[in-house]
C-alpha cells in the first residue's frame, strides 16, 4: 500500500466507498458510474450519494432494470478505453449479468491474445441478515472467485473498502467487489490522501498465536471480535482477512497456519463447495506438517436463507457458532490455557 | 437433554464399537431398556438407557467405534427427532457423518437452543475417515513431523486427542520424557538431569558411574508402580499350614507323569484366589475414581521376572480352568514372557496378581498394587515351622502370604474375610479343584 498519512479520519464503510468514488471520478475522466438507482435515487444504499449532482448524468448514468444490458454496455466501454463502476443493486441480480461476466469480461483479455483489457469494476453489494429473504440474501463469492480472468475483492474495512476499492479501479482487469450489506454503517480509521491497496494480499489484521482464523468481509468483524473475546480467556488468535478471494494469498495464509498449528475457516456462504473448502485445501497443500488438528470451517446452513429473523440468525455463521468450533479445535489439541 | 455416552465396560476399554442400533430414532425409550449392543474388546454387552423418555438422535452409525465418554444418543422429550436442524444439514449432504468428532466437544447443539444451532456445519473428518475400529494409529501431521524429526516411535505414544489422536502436546511430552532421561557418556551427565517422568528428584552420575536408559517396559512400570503410590495400602498376612497341599501336588503330579506335565505350588495357589475371588466378588474389583468395577470375569495376572523387567500376563477366567491348563498356561505365559513375545492383549484385562518370590527364599513380603486392581497376593517360601501337635513338637511346612489392600476398595474385615477363606481352600486343597 502506498501511503500518504496526511491524516486519518473516523468514518463509514458507505462514506469510504463514497468518497472514494468521488475522488476517482475526480482523479480520472475516464472513470463513470453505471447502475440501476444511482444517480437520481443516489443508490439503493446510498454509496453513490451527491455524485450525479457533482458530475452530472454522462458520468453517473441512471439504467433500465436490465443487468445484461448494462454489464455488456460497460465491458464495450471498458474495452474502449473508458473505466466503468459497475453497480449491480445486489449480488444475486448478477446472475442475470453472469453470460456477460463470466464468458466476456473474464475471457476477453486472454482471447484478445492481450491486444484489448477490460478494466471493469463491478460492485456488487450483499449478503445475508438483513431480512431480504432467500433470493436476496446470497452470498455468491464463490461463483466469480472461481473464473480465471476475473479478480474478487471483500473488504472487511472501511479503510480496506477505500483503498481497495481504488485499487480496483486503477487495475486493468474487470474486478468484481464484494460489499457486505452489514459493513455498510460500521466505523473505522480511513487514512486520507491516495490509499491503494495490492490487489492479492491478505493480512494479518491480529497477531496470534494459538489458532489461526481465516476469513474475510463481514466474517472477519466476527473473526475480530471472538478474538478479542477468547485472549480474556487466555487464548491468542490469530486473524488473517483475505480481503482479495482471486487472487488467493495462500502464502500468508499458510505462513499463519505454520505458525498456530490449528485453523479455522468462518464464511458467510455455505459450507459445501465454498470459500472455506478452498482455504482448507490451501492449508492442506501448503502447511500439512504443521497441523495439530483437521481445519474446520463454519460456514452458513445448507438452506435457502430463510426469511424469518429467528431462523435466518440461526442459518448464519456467528461468533457463538466460531467460538464454539475454535474451542473443539483446542480441546481436540489438549490446549492448555 | 440428556446424551447416552459410551459407557466403560471393562477396565480396558477404551473405546467400544456400537455395532447394532436396536432402537430407531422416535422410538419412545424407557429407562433400562436396551438401546443398543456394544461390543468391546472383550464381549458384547447392553448399551442400557438411563432415562424416560424418547430417542431423539443416533450419533453414531452401527459399526462406529467410539471412545468412552462420547455421545452416542440423545434421548429428550421428542420435540427434536424430526428434522433436527443440526443434523439435517448434515445428513442431507452426507449421510455418512453424523458423529461430532472432538473429544471433550460439547454435546451436539440442540437445535432450538441458540441461534447458532445451524451456522455451524461440523464437518467431522474423523468421523468421516471412521467407522473401522481404530487399531491403525491416528496423529495429526505436526506430531508425525514431531516424532520424525526426534526419532521418536509414534507407536509408543498415547494420543490424547479425538479417538486417540496423537497432536502436538502429545509428542512433546514425550520428547520431554526422553530428554529427562540421562544419556550415557553425555557430557552433560554431571549436570542435574531435568524432571525424570516419575518426579523423582535429580540425580548426579559421578565417574564411573553407568547412566541405565529405561526400555519401554521398564518405562510402563515405573508408571504403573508410581500410579500406585497415590493407592491407600493395607496389609494382611495369613500362615497357610502347606502341608496338604504339598501332598496333593506330589499326588497330583504322579498321576500326570505319564503326560510329562507337572503343576507347582504357584499353580496351586493361582487356582485357589480364583476359587476364593469367585466367592468374594468385592475383592474381584477396580478402583474407577468415583466407582467401583465389580468384574465378571476372574482374570489372574502372574508376576514373571524376564531379562526386559516385571511382566505380569493374565490367566483370564482363571475359576473356570482346570489345574492342569492353568498350569501349562501360565508355563507358557511365562516362557513367552522371558522371550519378550507377549501381546498387549496377554498383559491387560487382569482382576487380581500373584506374585510369588518363594523361590528366592523370601519369607514374607508385601507386593505393590498393579493398579486399577483392589487387592494383590505376595507368596513367600514354605519353611517348616515348629509345631505342637498332640503334646508333640513337629515340624509343619507353613507359607506366609500377605494381601495388599487397596482400601478406597476394600474395607479390611472384608479383606480379611478373602484371606481367610483363601487360607481355608489352601489348606484343604481339594477345595481347588471342586
Amino acid at each position: 500500500m502506498t501511503e500518504d498519512r496526511s491524516d486519518v479520519r473516523a468514518m463509514t464503510f458507505r462514506q469510504a466507498l463514497n468518497e472514494t468514488l468521488r475522488a476517482e471520478l475526480i482523479r480520472d475522466e475516464s472513470v463513470f458510474l453505471i447502475g440501476e438507482e444511482i444517480g437520481v435515487f443516489e443508490g439503493s444504499y446510498k454509496i453513490t450519494a451527491g455524485l450525479l449532482a457533482e458530475f452530472g448524468p454522462a458520468r453517473v448514468r441512471d439504467t433500465p432494470i436490465s443487468e445484461e444490458g448494462f454489464v455488456g454496455a460497460a465491458i464495450g466501454a471498458a474495452m474502449l478505453g473508458l473505466r466503468p463502476v459497475v453497480e449491480i443493486m445486489t449480488i444475486n441480480f448478477s446472475l442475470i449479468a453472469i453470460d456477460q461476466i463470466v464468458n466476456h469480461a473474464a475471457k476477453l483479455r486472454s482471447m484478445f491474445g492481450g491486444q484489448v483489457s477490460v478494466p471493469l469494476v463491478i460492485r456488487m453489494p450483499g449478503g445475508g441478515g438483513q431480512q431480504l429473504a432467500a433470493s436476496h440474501s446470497q452470498n455468491l463469492e464463490v461463483w466469480y472467485a472461481h473464473i480465471p480472468g476475473l479478480k474478487v475483492l471483500a473488504p472487511s474495512t472501511p479503510a480496506d473498502a477505500k483503498a481497495l476499492l481504488a485499487a480496483a479501479i486503477r487495475d486493468d482487469d474487470p474486478v468484481i467487489f464484494l460489499e457486505n450489506l452489514a459493513l455498510y454503517n460500521t466505523k473505522g480509521d480511513v487514512p486520507d490522501g491516495d490509499q491503494i491497496a495490492e490487489i492479492g494480499r491478505a493480512a494479518v489484521v491480529r497477531a496470534g498465536s494459538d489458532l489461526t482464523v481465516v476469513s474475510y468481509s463481514r466474517g472477519t468483524v466476527t473473526a475480530l471480535e471472538v478474538a478479542g473475546r477468547l485472549e480474556e480467556e487466555g487464548i491468542s488468535i490469530e486473524v488473517v482477512d483475505l480481503r482479495s478471494l482471486r487472487p488467493l494469498d495462500r502464502e500468508t495464509i499458510c505462513a499463519s497456519v505454520r505458525k498456530t498449528s490449528r485453523a479455522v475457516v468462518v464464511e458467510d456462504d455455505c459450507l459445501s463447495y465454498g470459500i472455506g473448502a478452498e482455504i482448507s485445501a490451501t492449508i492442506g497443500e501448503g502447511a500439512f506438517d504443521f497441523l495439530d488438528a483437521p481445519v474446520r470451517r463454519v460456514a452458513a446452513a445448507e438452506v435457502p436463507l430463510p426469511y424469518a429473523k429467528s431462523l435466518e440468525r440461526a442459518a448464519l455463521p456467528d461468533a457463538a457458532a466460531l467460538t464454539r468450533v475454535i474451542h473443539e479445535v483446542l480441546d481436540a489439541t489438549r490446549f492448555e490455557r | 437433554m440428556p446424551e447416552v455416552v459410551m459407557p466403560r465396560l471393562s477396565d480396558t476399554m477404551e473405546e467400544g464399537t456400537l455395532s447394532r442400533w436396536l432402537m430407531e430414532v422416535g422410538d419412545p425409550v424407557h429407562k433400562g431398556d436396551v438401546l443398543a449392543e456394544i461390543e468391546t474388546d472383550k464381549a458384547t454387552m447392553d448399551l442400557e438407557a438411563f432415562e424416560d423418555g424418547v430417542l431423539e438422535r443416533q450419533l453414531v452409525t452401527a459399526g462406529t467405534a467410539v471412545p468412552i465418554g462420547q455421545p452416542v444418543a440423545v434421548i429428550g422429550d421428542g420435540s427434536a427427532t424430526a428434522g433436527s436442524a443440526t443434523t439435517e444439514p448434515v445428513s442431507v449432504a452426507e449421510p455418512a457423518v453424523y458423529s461430532p468428532p472432538a473429544s471433550s466437544s460439547p454435546a451436539p447443539e440442540p437445535p432450538d437452543a441458540s441461534p447458532s444451532a445451524v451456522g455451524t456445519v461440523a464437518a467431522p473428518a474423523a468421523a468421516m475417515m471412521s467407522g473401522s475400529g481404530s487399531a491403525e494409529l491416528r496423529t495429526s501431521p505436526l506430531a508425525r513431523k514431531l516424532a520424525h524429526d526426534h526419532h521418536l516411535d509414534l507407536a509408543a505414544i498415547v494420543g490424547s486427542g479425538p479417538q486417540g489422536r496423537i497432536t502436538r502436546a502429545d509428542v512433546e511430552d514425550a520428547i520431554a520424557q526422553r530428554e529427562s532421561a540421562p544419556k550415557a557418556g553425555d557430557d552433560s551427565a554431571q549436570a542435574p538431569t531435568s524432571q525424570p517422568p516419575t518426579g523423582a528428584p535429580p540425580i548426579f552420575a559421578g565417574d564411573g558411574d553407568e547412566v541405565v536408559p529405561l526400555g519401554a517396559i521398564r518405562r510402563v512400570a515405573v508408571r504403573r508402580l508410581s500410579e500406585s503410590q497415590a493407592v491407600p495400602h493395607f496389609f494382611l498376612t495369613a500362615l497357610v499350614n502347606v502341608e496338604r497341599l504339598i501332598a496333593f501336588r506330589a499326588e497330583v503330579n504322579a498321576g500326570l507323569a505319564a503326560s510329562g506335565s507337572k503343576i507347582s505350588i504357584n499353580d496351586l495357589v493361582v487356582r485357589g484366589c480364583a476359587v476364593a475371588l469367585r466367592a468374594h466378588p468385592e475383592v474381584n474389583a477396580s478402583w474407577g475414581g468415583d466407582t467401583l468395577l465389580l468384574h465378571r470375569h476372574v482374570n489372574i495376572g502372574i508376576a514373571v521376572s524376564t531379562p526386559a523387567g516385571l511382566l505380569v500376563p493374565v490367566v483370564v477366567d482363571a475359576d473356570r480352568k482346570p489345574l492342569s491348563m492353568i498350569a501349562s498356561e501360565t508355563l507358557e505365559l511365562a516362557g513367552r514372557a522371558r522371550a519378550g513375545h507377549l501381546t498387549v492383549n496377554e498383559m491387560t484385562g487382569g482382576t487380581f496378581t500373584v506374585s510369588n518370590l518363594g523361590m528366592f527364599g523370601i519369607d514374607q513380603f508385601t507386593a505393590v498394587i498393579n493398579p486399577p486392581e483392589a487387592a494383590i497376593l505376595a507368596v513367600g517360601a514354605a519353611t517348616d515351622v515348629p509345631v505342637v501337635r498332640d503334646g508333640r513338637l513337629v515340624a509343619v511346612p507353613m507359607l506366609k502370604i500377605t494381601l495388599t489392600v487397596d482400601h478406597r476398595v476394600l474395607d479390611g474385615a472384608r479383606a480379611a474375610a478373602f484371606l481367610r477363606d483363601l487360607t481355608a481352600i489352601l489348606e484343604e486343597p481339594l477345595r481347588i479343584v471342586v
